[in-house]
């Protein structure tokens, strides 16, 4: 892509809500029915035996173990956090997942349960799941977050102002809430920002959410909320996957996908691993880098995994739920 | 492609596709394989679908996801359904006494006997629905302040191996599991695939939830071992299974999460029936309730 040659264009490109618009709008438009039948190709490919097996520990490690209820409790917390450190008790080789994900205010208990055990805490913000609060509120929620330990903060995009076209106003904020995720040691949490793709209405304004966010300075890119149907989809996952690729491309910067909502099948992740690998290449491969916002696909990843390794199909009874 | 004479145009044969019924649906094999089904005379009639592995475990996964509705309806409304099976299969008895004929040769007489007796035995088992409870369970007499009760409850998902006959045969193990409030995935005949998924069809308009029987059709060799062993099954009929090699084999899978079994002997289909095909895949939960003071 020639339009994104030199990083030295981004600047000018993010200096005004003018040049911003023409960016966006001059990214090249998604063929939509290109990227959907490219999406169910790859979805198609036979992964089985040790590829399968390493398949289904390379998601589990990418799982962000998610709950984001109303009716959450410390006690809910807790359960989830000693999940996610010991996904499958009965079997000391599987590994744990890459994070639990909660809201603010459950932060501590994750925390304090997961300890130093190299399971991430992530927390949703900034007036999750709608962001339709002031930016100073938002602001607030991540500061909260991140002064109660979250290692990760998941925010949403004002979607309201990017489907107005004020993309500045969301470049700005998404700009602040980086900011925001300072610690006073040096370190930062790591952002992931949500689109709710399923509010976003084409594949082009997920294009340029993705390049908007990027350049905002997005660690992550995230499908959806979880609360919006539809979630996460191949196709709109696959327009973030060659967004982050061209990014790198254009600067050299990495940053990770996370598709989040409707994913429950341990078929379903191993496409989506294919089309990392497709898409991205091996580098992606990685907790670092992709992730599955997820509750109950751990549960079906951890029966296939059994079923790999007893040779019999498990049943939900042998697992927790939460 | 239209054949024409010179006379008349005839009409082309509208083939019928015999498939799964998984789920309240009737899918294809997962793997889009299918095994020749001929006549009585060794005629080819069909291609039955011959089902995976996977196609079994999908069905215990619908059978799973039928098992809260259906066992948490009252035990008079699973008898009205099971009773609703016998209506429409009276209905198309037709039907039928004509598939019995070309599949296994049986006289018209001895096909009318068949239905009749299915028919019979689905009425017989819908009545059995509420009134089983009685007789398994009950008050128990116990030298103490408490009331004692026995209730009794369905086992979950059973695996059901049917028995060659594919109408009687079929009906005869799969009213009694599903009666008591049971769902169940059954493995059809193997040598007459093709009335065992008419037989669905009766299901699917009867009012029988998606999922409470699933059928599945294939060699029960390649079959059974992966439902005996699968750990969300929570009972196996025997009946169908010839092979001695094989019905132990599936004992000893059973065994692993201790699955209720039963491997009865020979038996006589057209003979009323014990309760043992209802009892076998029950629990009996037993509560004790203070009284008095």
């Amino acid at each position: 892509m020639t339009l994104l040659s030199s990083a030295g264009s981004f600047t000018d490109a993010t200096s005004s809500d003018a040049s911003l618009h023409r960016f966006l709008h001059g990214l090249p438009g998604v063929d939509q029915v290109g990227v959907e039948q490219r999406a169910a190709g790859l979805g198609t490919r036979s992964i089985k035996t040790s590829a399968k097996e390493f398949a289904i520990d390379l998601a589990i490690r990418m799982v962000d173990l998610t709950t984001l209820e109303g009716s959450d409790t410390p006690g809910k917390v807790r359960a989830l956090a000693s999940k996610a450190m010991r996904p499958d008790p009965a079997d000391q080789t599987c590994p744990p997942v890459a994070a639990v994900c909660v809201y603010p205010d459950m932060v501590p208990f994750a925390k304090e349960t997961l300890g130093a055990s190299g399971v991430r805490v992530a927390s949703v913000a900034t007036a999750f799941p709608s962001g339709r609060a002031a930016r100073d509120v938002k602001l607030a929620d991540v500061n909260d977050a991140v002064d109660a330990g979250a290692d990760e903060i998941d925010m949403v995009i004002d979607r309201g102002a990017f489907l107005a076209g004020r993309y500045l106003e969301v470049y700005e904020e998404i700009a602040a809430v980086r900011e925001a995720c300072a610690r006073p040691d040096g370190r930062s949490a790591h952002l992931k920002v949500i689109f709710e793709t399923g509010e976003l209405q084409t594949y082009d304004n997920v294009r340029r959410a993705s390049w908007l966010a990027m350049l905002a300075g997005g660690h992550f890119i995230k499908t959806s909320t979880g609360k919006v149907q539809p979630a996460a989809t191949l196709p709109v996952t696959l327009v973030m996957l060659e967004a982050v690729r061209d990014f790198r491309e254009a600067t050299g910067q990495m940053v990770g996908v996370k598709p989040a909502g409707g994913i429950r099948s341990t078929k379903d992740a191993i496409k989506y691993l294919v089309m990392v690998n497709e898409t991205c290449g091996p580098d992606w491969l990685d907790p670092d880098w992709f992730r599955f916002g997820a509750s109950t696909l751990l549960n079906d990843l951890l029966m296939q995994r059994t079923k790999m390794t007893t040779g019999r199909y498990s049943g939900p009874d042998y697992f927790t739920l939460d | 492609m239209v054949r024409t004479s010179s006379r008349t145009t005839e009409r082309i044969d509208v083939r019928k596709t015999y498939k799964l019924y998984v789920g309240g649906s009737f899918p294809r094999s997962e793997s889009g394989r299918s095994y020749a089904v001929t006549d009585a005379r060794g005629r080819f009639w069909a291609n039955a679908s011959h089902a995976s592995r996977k196609d079994a475990r999908d069905a215990v996964t619908a059978a799973r996801s039928a098992f809260g509705g259906w066992s948490a309806r009252p035990a008079y409304n699973r008898g009205q359904v099971v009773y609703r099976i016998a209506e429409v299969l009276e209905d198309r008895r037709d039907q039928f006494e004509a598939e019995l004929r070309a599949a296994e040769g049986a006289t018209a007489a001895k096909a009318r006997a068949q239905v009749d007796a299915s028919v019979d035995r689905l009425v017989w088992y819908a009545g059995w629905a509420d009134k089983l409870a009685q007789v398994t369970g009950g008050a128990n007499p116990v030298a103490g302040p408490y009331f004692n009760h026995t209730a009794p409850e369905p086992s979950g998902v059973v695996a059901v191996v049917a028995p060659t006959s594919p109408l009687l045969g079929l009906v005869s193990v799969v009213a009694p599991v599903i009666v008591t409030g049971n769902t169940a995935v059954v493995i059809a005949s193997e040598p007459y695939p093709l009335t065992s998924i008419t037989l669905a069809e009766v299901m699917a308009t009867s009012d029988v939830p998606g999922g409470v029987v699933n059928v599945l059709t294939g060699p029960q060799a390649e079959i059974a071992p992966w439902l005996a062993s699968h750990m969300d099954v929570n009972g196996i009929d025997l009946t169908g299974v010839g092979d001695v090699e094989l019905g132990r084999n599936l004992e000893i899978e059973a065994a692993e999460n201790l699955k209720r079994v039963r491997r009865p002997g020979v038996e006589d289909l057209l003979a009323t029936p014990a309760l043992d095909r209802m009892t076998t895949f029950q629990e009996h939960k037993t509560v004790w309730h203070p009284m008095g003071l």
